[in-house]
């Protein structure tokens, strides 16, 4: 199997855990010209990324092409070391990955 | 008579056929925000009040000091611009838009379970302009921006 896509991590201080990760995705917004060929490159972006906590979501983004390229994304959750928090995306093309770390 | 009858199922079936038509119809029209996961309305409304509105339900907000925005004054490269929202307020959404990009709407996050109102992201710049976030918190929607300077702009080639 390929290499994950997703670097994640989570850590938890006070029962907040603060989650990092990073995606690599070409996040490739859909108005740009290819230079050689003068044709559109079309568009191919991560819309929906989550980030489940123990299986119950906590966050649900959804982007847009405007999300810069190997994008990043951090937030705040209620988990405990130990917790289990999934980190998923899927773009417009259908492509999708997950990852799954546990909180230190 | 037996023509007058063929007539009859014909017309029953015809209009049988155009109901279902109009209710397949009334489904691909009603708003794909709704029934798709993605927000499209959102995504490709040009005006920042109709993003707002598309992606939250309103597009009134009232700008609240609770919201704070952590952005570079000048972005050097407006393809990675960090920002990071960040809200005292219990949040149910957040969302995050660039004014003057072709499409202001960035992304959106729907934090539920206890998930704290603070999102970190890097997200692309046209060109100069405010960074928005709205934040509903307690069914209303709140605001704060912040004018972030790009050099050299990260939409378009």
């Amino acid at each position: 199997m390929a290499k994950s896509t997703i670097k994640a991590r989570a850590k938890s201080k006070g029962g907040v855990a603060t989650i990092k990760c990073l995606v690599t995705h070409k996040m490739e917004i859909g108005n740009r010209k290819d230079k050689k060929t003068g044709k559109m490159i079309e568009p191919h972006f991560i819309q929906n990324i989550t980030v489940d906590v123990n299986g119950k979501a906590a966050v649900a983004g959804e982007w847009s092409g405007a999300i810069s390229k190997n994008p990043y994304l951090s937030c705040k959750v209620k988990a405990n070391p130990g917790d289990a928090v999934k980190i998923s995306w899927s773009d417009n093309k259908g492509k999708s990955d997950s990852k799954e770390v546990k909180v230190k | 008579m037996k023509t007058d009858m063929k007539r009859r199922v014909f017309l029953k079936g015809s209009m049988a056929a155009g109901a279902v038509a109009v209710a397949a119809g009334a489904g691909l029209l009603a708003p794909q925000s709704v029934l798709a996961a993605w927000n499209k309305g959102a995504f490709e409304a040009k005006k920042v009040d109709e993003a707002v509105k598309a992606a939250m339900g309103a597009a009134e907000t009232a700008a609240s000091d609770a919201i704070k925005i952590k952005a570079p004054d000048i972005a050097e490269n407006g393809a990675v611009v960090p920002i990071t929202v960040s809200t005292s307020m219990a949040a149910e959404s957040i969302a995050i838009l660039a004014s003057n990009n072709p499409v202001p709407m960035t992304s959106t996050y729907m934090l539920s379970n206890g998930s704290e109102g603070f999102i970190s992201t890097r997200i692309k710049m046209g060109k100069t302009g405010d960074v928005i976030a709205v934040v509903k918190a307690g069914g209303k929607l709140h605001s704060a921006r912040k004018s972030v300077k790009v050099t050299i702009g990260g939409c378009g080639g």
